[in-house]
């Protein structure tokens, strides 16, 4: 690790840190109520008395294989449909423009229509996250085959590669960090939308029960909940990153 | 006659592109009923304004693309639009080094193309390195060597395919003056030595003159060939050629021919629909 990044390492802790002593400090000063925010070691307390119990770690999977099913969704069609566009340059200037308008759309709007067409349990929250994470994915793939520069293409054709090599070995790893940052940014987003539709409307998993404990004015628990979502969003976004860099180091 | 029939590495024949519907005002000619024959070892130049249509000229031949008519044969086989990687290697204008694969490992992806036995893939590469003295970065990515240094093992890319023919697309075009004459006197020197059939596309006089056994003087667009100069000199050739007499005589003759090629093609860029 070079100087530069060590001291942007050393103010991202600090700040980290910064946080922590507020949080400590606005509760045991007693100047913000802890029914607004618990202090720290009520939060800690009600975190380990919560992963003992069952309902926990079946609330987990509920949100885990949801995102899961909603990711490899978006996963599949997003790569799929971003590479068919792909190849056309009238496909990239046609369709391109619709895909990136639609994604200014807060789509949030239709999550009642999601609850409608696909009821309250798990296949809504499967459908609107997929939709949500389908944009970024599509959107990166596209730019990742379009943009190729034309000069690698005619030079793999004239030292005779195939279709098939040219693909695997010239086309795919031109497009593979670009395309892994859409992968990255789609993964988050479905996290993201999956979390947010169960605390709407839902009758399990992780975001259902941040809200309930919400409703039930348990604010020790809830935030418990959110500090599980918080610790495991940064332990994943660390290692797609430390992938990321991997491939780009390539 | 009958030896130097067998002599002909290329041979073009009345080749002309249109880019475009002929019907169309947009359309453009490219090039007009070009002929040429390329001996087996020689060095010949193609030289003409930009946009001259030489640099068509030289991706038909390679097979990058099919002309409107006419026909190009290598070694006797018809070209007709597609490459033919075990006989053209290519050399293109800016670096064609693959950005994600170390200097190796662009050697080894153009052998694996070509369908080289994996075998022979690391004494190929590195002795086309040291032929341009760029065997100790094998290991690095492109991004980390200078543009001189990555056109040096873009051509060693190119020579390391042993094709008997070797297209190059303006190859120096992106370096510096002193750069580029080091790498022409390299590659005059590996010309000497491996006897490829080298075609060159080039907007330089000094280069063509340097490199060429033969310098095909383009007309501005639609592109002609017209003239063809002989340049008497047997390679490799010293840096001390660019001092004699002879050097800037030649020199001179394409300037003329090519004043009134260059004025035209200025002509044309003002006013594109003034042929």
């Amino acid at each position: 690790m070079d100087r530069s990044s060590l001291s942007s390492r050393s103010v991202q802790w600090a700040f980290l840190a910064l946080a922590a002593g507020a949080w400590y400090l606005a509760t045991a000063t007693g100047s913000v109520s802890r029914l607004f925010l618990p202090p720290p070691r009520e939060v800690f307390t009600a975190l380990v008395a919560l992963v003992q119990t069952n309902a926990f770690w079946s609330a987990v999977l509920v949100t885990a294989s949801t995102v899961a099913k909603a990711y490899v969704l978006a996963l599949i069609i997003g790569i799929l449909a971003g590479y068919l566009v792909s190849r056309s340059k009238l496909a990239v200037a046609t369709i391109e423009p619709v895909i990136s308008g639609l994604f200014t759309i807060p789509i949030t709007l239709f999550f009642p229509m999601f609850i409608l067409f696909f009821g309250v349990g798990t296949g809504s929250k499967v459908a609107y996250g997929a939709t949500y994470a389908f944009f970024p994915i599509a959107l990166n793939t596209i730019a990742a085959f379009a943009n190729m520069e034309q000069r690698y293409l005619l030079a793999a054709q004239s030292m005779g590669g195939n279709r098939w090599q040219i693909f695997r070995y010239v086309l795919m790893p031109g497009a593979l960090p670009v395309l892994f940052t859409g992968l990255r940014i789609g993964f988050f987003i479905c996290l993201a939308s999956v979390l947010g539709g169960e605390t709407i409307s839902s009758v399990a998993g992780v975001g259902r029960n941040i809200a309930l404990t919400a409703e039930l004015m348990e604010p020790g628990r809830m935030f418990a909940w959110i500090s599980f979502v918080v610790c495991m969003s940064v332990v994943l976004n660390l290692l797609a990153f430390s992938f990321e860099n991997r491939i780009r180091a390539r | 006659m009958q030896n130097n029939q067998d002599k002909i590495a290329i041979s073009i024949r009345n080749v002309t592109q249109r880019f475009g519907d002929a019907s169309q005002p947009d359309s453009v000619l490219a090039l007009d009923n070009v002929s040429l024959d390329i001996k087996k070892g020689e060095f010949v130049c193609l030289l003409g304004p930009s946009g001259c249509g030489k640099s068509t000229l030289l991706n038909v031949v390679g097979g990058l693309f099919k002309p409107t008519s006419g026909t190009a044969t290598v070694e006797g086989r018809l070209v007709d639009g597609k490459p033919h990687p075990d006989k053209i290697a290519f050399v293109f204008q800016e670096s064609t080094l693959f950005p994600w694969y170390t200097v190796i490992e662009n050697f080894h992806i153009a052998l694996k193309f070509q369908g080289i036995p994996k075998a022979e893939w690391d004494d190929r590469a590195m002795a086309a390195l040291r032929a341009v003295g760029m065997a100790s970065f094998a290991r690095h990515y492109p991004d980390q060597l200078s543009v001189g240094m990555r056109q040096r093992v873009n051509m060693a890319r190119g020579i390391c395919v042993k094709t008997d023919i070797l297209l190059m697309d303006e190859p120096f075009a992106a370096l510096d003056e002193q750069t580029r004459m080091v790498l022409g006197e390299d590659l005059s020197q590996l010309l000497a030595e491996t006897g490829k059939t080298i075609v060159f596309v080039t907007h330089s006089l000094a280069e063509a003159v340097f490199l060429s056994d033969r310098i095909a003087v383009f007309t501005a667009r639609p592109g002609k060939i017209k003239t063809i100069i002989d340049v008497d000199t047997p390679h490799p050739r010293s840096p001390d050629f660019m001092l004699e007499p002879k050097f800037s005589e030649l020199r001179n003759e394409c300037y003329a021919l090519l004043r009134d090629e260059i004025r035209a093609t200025m002509a044309l860029q003002r006013d594109p629909q003034a042929v």
